[in-house]
């Protein structure tokens, strides 16, 4: 063996092909099956994607980094399931391009986030964490409430989720700019046509607060109201 | 730097910088209600002051043929130098994101000021700035000189130099300004990585080249890692990357993968970059200044082949196990551990062979701070890759995962290994490539040492605490069967040791400024005449051509 490798180390070509060669088996085992293997993602008929909106607000989360304090996964461990709730299923990050599955607590897992607290607490606690919970050490979002969100550029958005495999219709894609308004006006033309093309559950209302104004701070609490409930598939498994 | 160029190296430069001030302007003006116009912008200005200094240059005479016998050493003072501006103003950042922790209201009400903007440009200064540059500074050093043969050109050196840290730019002013993927360790938008696979690829094929011209019949083992960490990089680089973006004129882009599939790349990414970018590169370091300093031959040969093939195979299958009990299935996870646990073999081997290269020249160690910073940085890679490969067992990975426990054991890695090895290696190369006698100050080598070691040993001892309370806290029931803390009463724990970390970044970087004055200091100094310096620092045929005169 060190003797091949006495000649091998004669040929640069050859040492780099080595490298690349015996470098690329860990992740071709792992990583490739995974595309293959029906039972990796379990199946969720009726899951629904992101609105416009809550596409808005997940962007928001990736922006502001908050995936480095929260985690959105929930392990199957027994303390874990009874802090947060149901352990997390693969099929519920299917449409998250990237996932926030995170790598660090250092405020709570948020995979059960949606539908647990109300709107306005999520405003007030954006607006000031330590007003809401004392000894928090999350920075203060006020300024979301204060930015108006970007509308006009959704449909490429959209479009670029379809291009790498979440079924946005085009009637979703064309709709766009109207849904993210829409989910945020409620009472209107515009909100019925969320309704429509996202499903009579979707959340449409003030989300900020500040009825007639679209903020940052609609879209990341509408983005936070749907964390774990475009699919119910992992409390039927629980259930079990 | 330009004077050292020939004059069709000079009008290459003038067309690749005036290809790059066109880039630029197309994001310009293609973003302009969007933050990659301000990075177009960014892009411009450097590309055209670039073009003036060539330009202010150009009447300058050519470099004379009588460089070609000597090694070409700008690259790598220049990237000497900005590894140590990275390494200020990353650690700098590390220490106010530690500060934040403790004492949140410490927060500017602006974007930029927030923990989740800054804490990426904390670890992509410290590891791509400062990393990255000592990484590509020494490469070159170390490659010619175990070549016995100069670089091939003068141009590309500097394009994969300057090239490089306009990337890093692009990453940390990005975080800034909320552009990331989240992925990471690997947050860049897309432009950005494009980029920087074209600096790499150009990184690549300037090291083939230099190898191809080499004097020597055997490849050192130092160039083996070096290799293996640019090659591997850019593989894991480009797969976990693959995204498509929202347009041109806009900074966003959507991973093409999605939940488990996405998880699993870019913990394979994630563990990788860990392997091949903090690990490999970093031993190709000590491969070549641990035993040159101690002025010992390595002490093993064979068992650099096994820890290197080891270290290539193995931790290729390792990412898997930051995601034990996930939505990951569980056979990747099993083989993430095994591997992992595995990995302790090939890590421990290399460690030792580099501890037993000391043999013999242990007094050195006693009385040269230089060599004894390589020496602790080999004790703490074979501390941290131990916690690492115990880390990845799942039951104990149950407790320690989330918590900051994994923070203490990533920081043992990179204070104790990687910048203790990069200290080491850059004060030996800053007299030896700047012609000097020593360094400025023996003794602030000194300082910087035991300032070094006393930051790293409080930091991770007080993650170590705090990310077992919380772990503890986080599982603990009463005895009526109800979890027994709050996530806030975990929380509450935490404080002191969020201060104590910080005191513990403190030191560490008062250590790195203490460095960057004593090697501004050296440079600054008096050359040593040419008659006293080393003898052979040349390249073989240089050497061959002065025979017979002599």
């Amino acid at each position: 063996m060190f003797g091949l490798h006495y000649k091998l180390e004669r040929k640069s070509i050859g040492l780099a092909l080595a490298i690349i060669g015996i470098g690329s088996i860990g992740g071709l085992v792992e990583i490739a099956p995974l595309f293959t293997i029906d039972q990796t993602v379990e199946d969720a008929p009726g899951m629904r994607v992101y609105t416009p909106l809550e596409l808005a607000g997940r962007n928001i989360y990736v922006r502001e980094g908050c995936y480095a304090c929260h985690s959105q996964m929930i392990r199957t461990l027994r303390d874990e399931v009874e802090r947060y709730g149901p352990y997390s299923l693969a099929v519920e990050s299917k449409y998250d391009h990237p996932m926030l599955w995170g790598s660090k607590r250092t405020g709570p897992d948020l995979a059960r986030i949606g539908g647990k607290y109300s709107d306005q607490w999520h405003v007030a606690h954006f607006v000031n964490p330590r007003e809401i919970v004392p000894p928090s050490v999350m920075p203060s979002y006020a300024r979301l409430l204060r930015n108006p969100l970007r509308t006009d550029d959704l449909g490429r958005h959209l479009r670029a989720m379809r291009a790498v495999g979440v079924p946005y219709t085009d009637d979703m894609i064309a709709n766009a700019t109207a849904d993210a308004i829409g989910q945020a006006t409620p009472g209107g033309e515009a909100a019925d046509g969320v309704s429509k093309r996202y499903g009579e559950a979707t959340n449409v209302r003030v989300f900020d607060g500040l009825p007639g104004e679209l903020t940052e701070m609609d879209a990341l609490v509408a983005y936070l109201q749907i964390v774990g409930r475009l699919t119910d598939a992992a409390y039927k498994t629980a259930g079990k | 730097m330009v004077a050292q160029l020939t004059k069709s190296e000079r009008q290459v430069a003038l067309v690749i910088l005036l290809a790059l001030t066109i880039v630029g302007l197309i994001f310009a003006g293609a973003g302009k209600d969007d933050p990659i116009g301000v990075h177009g912008f960014l892009i411009m200005a450097c590309a055209i002051a670039a073009i003036f200094a060539v330009i202010s240059a150009s009447a300058e005479p050519e470099p004379s043929p009588e460089r070609l016998d000597t090694y070409y050493d700008d690259p790598s003072k220049i990237g000497i130098v900005l590894a140590m501006a990275w390494a200020a103003v990353g650690m700098l950042v590390g220490f106010w994101v530690a500060l934040l922790l403790a004492f949140p209201d410490l927060t500017f009400d602006a974007g930029w000021a927030s923990f989740g903007r800054l804490r990426p440009v904390h670890t992509s200064g410290v590891i791509f700035g400062f990393g990255g540059n000592a990484l590509i500074a020494t490469s070159f050093y170390v490659m010619q000189r175990t070549s016995r043969a100069r670089l091939p050109d003068q141009l590309s050196p500097l394009f994969v130099l300057f090239g490089y840290n306009l990337f890093c730019l692009l990453a940390a002013t990005g975080y800034l300004m909320g552009i990331t993927q989240s992925k990471e360790y690997a947050e860049p938008e897309w432009y950005a990585d494009i980029w920087l696979v074209i600096v790499w690829v150009t990184y690549l094929v300037l090291y083939l080249r230099t190898l191809a011209r080499r004097q020597e019949p055997h490849i050192y083992v130092a160039n083996w890692y070096y290799l293996a960490f640019v090659l591997v990089v850019a593989m894991l680089h480009i797969v976990n990357n693959l995204a498509v973006p929202v347009g041109l004129g806009s900074a966003k882009s959507y991973s093409l993968f999605s939940g488990v599939q996405d998880a699993m790349t870019q913990w394979w990414y994630g563990h990788n970059a860990v392997a091949f970018f903090l690990t490999a590169g970093f031993l190709g370091m000590m491969y070549y200044y641990l035993p040159k300093r101690a002025g010992r031959p390595l002490f093993s040969y064979r068992m650099s082949i096994i820890s290197f093939w080891g270290i290539t195979f193995l931790y290729m299958w390792a990412g898997s196990h930051h995601l034990h009990y996930t939505a990951l299935p569980q056979w990747v996870q099993t083989l993430g551990m095994t591997f992992s646990v595995m990995l302790l073999v090939p890590s421990w081997s290399a460690a030792a062979n580099a501890l037993l290269t000391l043999n013999g020249a242990w007094h050195k160690v006693r009385d040269d701070a230089t060599l004894r910073f390589m020496m602790v940085a080999a004790v703490f890679y074979g501390l941290t890759t131990f916690e690492g490969s115990f880390l990845a067992i799942r039951p104990v990975n149950a407790l320690s995962h989330y918590t900051d426990w994994t923070v203490g054991h990533v920081h043992a890695g990179a204070l104790g290994w990687v910048a203790m090895i990069t200290f080491g290696a850059i004060y030996a190369s800053v007299p030896w490539l700047w012609k000097r006698d020593a360094m400025y100050s023996a003794r602030l080598v000194e300082v910087h040492f035991w300032f070094a070691v006393t930051g790293t040993i409080i930091y991770v001892i007080s993650m170590w605490n705090s990310g077992i309370i919380q772990g503890l806290m986080w599982r603990t029931y009463t005895p009526e069967g109800t979890l027994a803390y709050s996530f806030v009463d975990s929380l509450i724990e935490m404080h002191p040791y969020y201060i104590a970390r910080a005191i513990g970044g403190l030191f560490f970087l008062i250590g790195t400024l203490v460095g960057c004055y004593n090697i501004w200091m050296t440079v600054r100094g008096e050359a040593l005449p040419a008659a006293t310096e080393p003898a052979g620092d040349i390249p073989a045929p240089a050497i061959a051509a002065r025979q017979p005169a002599e």
